[in-house]
């Protein structure tokens, strides 16, 4: 796979970004919307027929690359999965990091493969030893057919395992201490569980190794009352909510000046909209964190 | 009460196995056990992952099959892609490919019966599909073909633009597509009994587009598909449509940039 000569990896700005989504692709190509960088899925962009592929989607992705630092978040890689990873989705996420030259790629700390079929969503695992070598295994394969660092995301679960030996937050800062992965650190997905299993987010903040943050995520849930229990579910289909914005300047104060990403996907409001909540979590960068991390390496 | 079982003597392996059965509907509703919540709340919690499992991929046969969809309606196609679903679910993390089973589902669900033509209409827009997402090419300059000896463009094979798919039908598939698009006026009949429809689809630079063959021209374009030189897939046409004329078809096709290489 040729890369366009043009192009080489922009590293993502400690400032505020959005998730590229199909709505917004047209207002990307007719203008310069002013946003720092913008982050997409990665299994959007594959090149399902024939070896060239890819066609007018991601054409136009390249051509949004070229004026933005562009992050590749994937979302069917499956780092949790038992029977490890599959050579074919690996080989087609590196052709296509190796033509639009990411700043950063990432994933979750979920699974979502299992006997071949892929189930299209990011699954909880129970975290025992087990899973944590699996999981490093897998993370330790993808870094090496990448030829670079992943992140790792904190994932949004509703259920949690009796089996279960290690926190979540012991279990991601282990597969980043074991692997050198950094962490994409989501705290949406940890107000959201957090509720939902009954722990407290704040020292889930300070089990994560500062250095190994990469980026973090916002986004919007959805309040369910099922049966008459209040369960949060991760939809990204609303503003973020207030508690998250204080879980946000929380992990800030911890962490220092980071990429930050709003995330929206179901119920995409106007590109404006959007922009308002990447403000948002820009003047709260701006405020709380005015300069850059020093000596950063993740 | 039931006994809250532990994952140290389960594999992993097993429980992802088990949490698919849960989800894709043939479970026993046994992973409850292995969460160590009440009952009542478990199933409760993996009705949210059932749902968004089923529920996103439903959305996403939806939107690669629109037309489809508006010829059911939304009710009866949310049954179908559940049905499908639990039966063909994805194999590849990839939600641009998933779908391309689906025409052939609907040709043997019996509760679509009444709709002979769905299937093939399905087939359309999956070719569709397969044009979008296909692989780019510089088209052929028929220019550069002047300087062949006319006596030699019979042996003549063409490689067609990778976005080329052709679909026949025995019911007027291209014209259902058009009566059923968002931007399409007037509601108007389409005539079941117009006859066999073969379209062909392309997509010379972003847009998908399709054009209704002639037989002739549609057996040309099938026999350069399959690697026939120019002359056997002409004389194929000219068998399918005594009155067919290669020069038009031709002269068209290169319009069309569905050629991007000559041998």
């Amino acid at each position: 796979m040729d890369g366009d000569p043009g192009l080489t990896a922009a590293p993502i700005p400690a400032e505020a970004g959005i998730g590229l989504r199909h709505p917004h692709v047209a207002a990307f190509l007719a203008g310069r919307p002013a946003i720092g960088w913008i982050e997409v899925h990665s299994e959007n962009y594959l090149m399902p027929v024939g070896p060239r592929g890819g066609g007018p989607r991601l054409k136009q992705l390249e051509a949004i690359r070229r004026d933005y630092p562009l992050s590749c978040h994937g979302v069917g890689l499956s780092l949790g999965s038992a029977e490890g990873l599959d050579d074919a989705h690996l080989t087609r996420l590196r052709a296509l990091f190796d033509r639009v030259q990411p700043g950063l790629v990432s994933e979750h700390l979920a699974w979502s493969v299992t006997g071949g079929v892929y189930l299209n969503d990011l699954l909880p695992l129970p975290y025992t030893d087990e899973a944590l070598g699996v999981v490093c295994r897998n993370v330790d394969r993808a870094q090496e057919a990448f030829a670079r660092q992943v992140l790792v995301e904190n994932p949004s679960s509703y259920i949690g395992f009796a089996g279960s030996t290690i926190a979540e937050w012991q279990f991601l800062a282990e597969v980043s201490r074991r692997t050198g992965c950094g962490i994409l650190l989501d705290v949406n997905n940890i107000h959201v569980s957090a509720h939902n299993h009954g722990f407290d987010p704040e020292p889930y903040l300070d089990a994560i190794p500062p250095e190994a943050v990469g980026e973090i995520h916002i986004a919007g849930h959805f309040v369910a009352s099922l049966d008459g229990e209040t369960v949060l579910i991760d939809d990204h289909g609303a503003s973020v909510d207030p508690a998250v914005w204080r879980l946000f300047r929380s992990a800030l104060a911890r962490l220092g000046r980071r990429p930050v990403l709003v995330e929206w996907d179901t119920n995409i409001p106007a590109l404006p909209v959007l922009l308002a909540e990447a403000d948002k979590a820009q003047a709260i960068l701006d405020a709380l964190c005015p300069y850059p991390a020093v000596g950063h390496v993740a | 009460m039931r006994c809250v079982r532990t994952l140290r003597s389960a594999m992993l392996r097993d429980f992802q196995r088990a949490f698919r059965r849960d989800l894709l509907g043939d479970g026993d509703g046994d992973l409850a056990a292995f969460t160590g919540m009440a009952p009542d709340q478990a199933a409760r919690r993996m009705r949210i992952y059932r749902n968004n499992v089923q529920g996103s991929l439903a959305g996403v046969l939806a939107s690669a099959f629109p037309v489809v969809e508006r010829l059911v309606g939304k009710a009866f196609f949310r049954a179908a892609a559940r049905a499908f679903v639990e039966r063909h679910p994805p194999t590849v993390p990839q939600l641009s490919v998933y779908g391309a089973d689906l025409p052939g589902f609907l040709a043997g669900f019996p509760p679509a019966r009444t709709l002979p033509y769905l299937a093939d209409v399905a087939r359309l827009e999956w070719a569709r599909i397969e044009a979008y997402f296909a692989g780019d090419a510089a088209p052929l300059d028929p220019a550069g073909l002047s300087s062949i000896d006319p006596a030699d463009a019979a042996g003549l094979t063409f490689r067609l633009h990778p976005a080329v798919r052709l679909v026949a039908s025995p019911f007027p598939v291209q014209r259902i597509w058009q009566a059923n698009q968002p931007d399409h006026g007037t509601v108007s009949k389409v005539d079941l009994q117009a006859g066999v429809e073969r379209v062909l689809v392309f997509r010379p630079a972003m847009t998908v587009l399709a054009h209704v063959l002639s037989a002739g021209d549609f057996a040309l374009v099938q026999g350069i598909a399959a690697g026939a030189t120019l002359g056997s897939a002409a004389a194929a046409a000219i068998e399918a449509e005594p009155g067919f004329s290669l020069q038009q078809a031709l002269a068209d096709h290169f319009s069309r940039a569905i050629f991007t290489d000559a041998a």
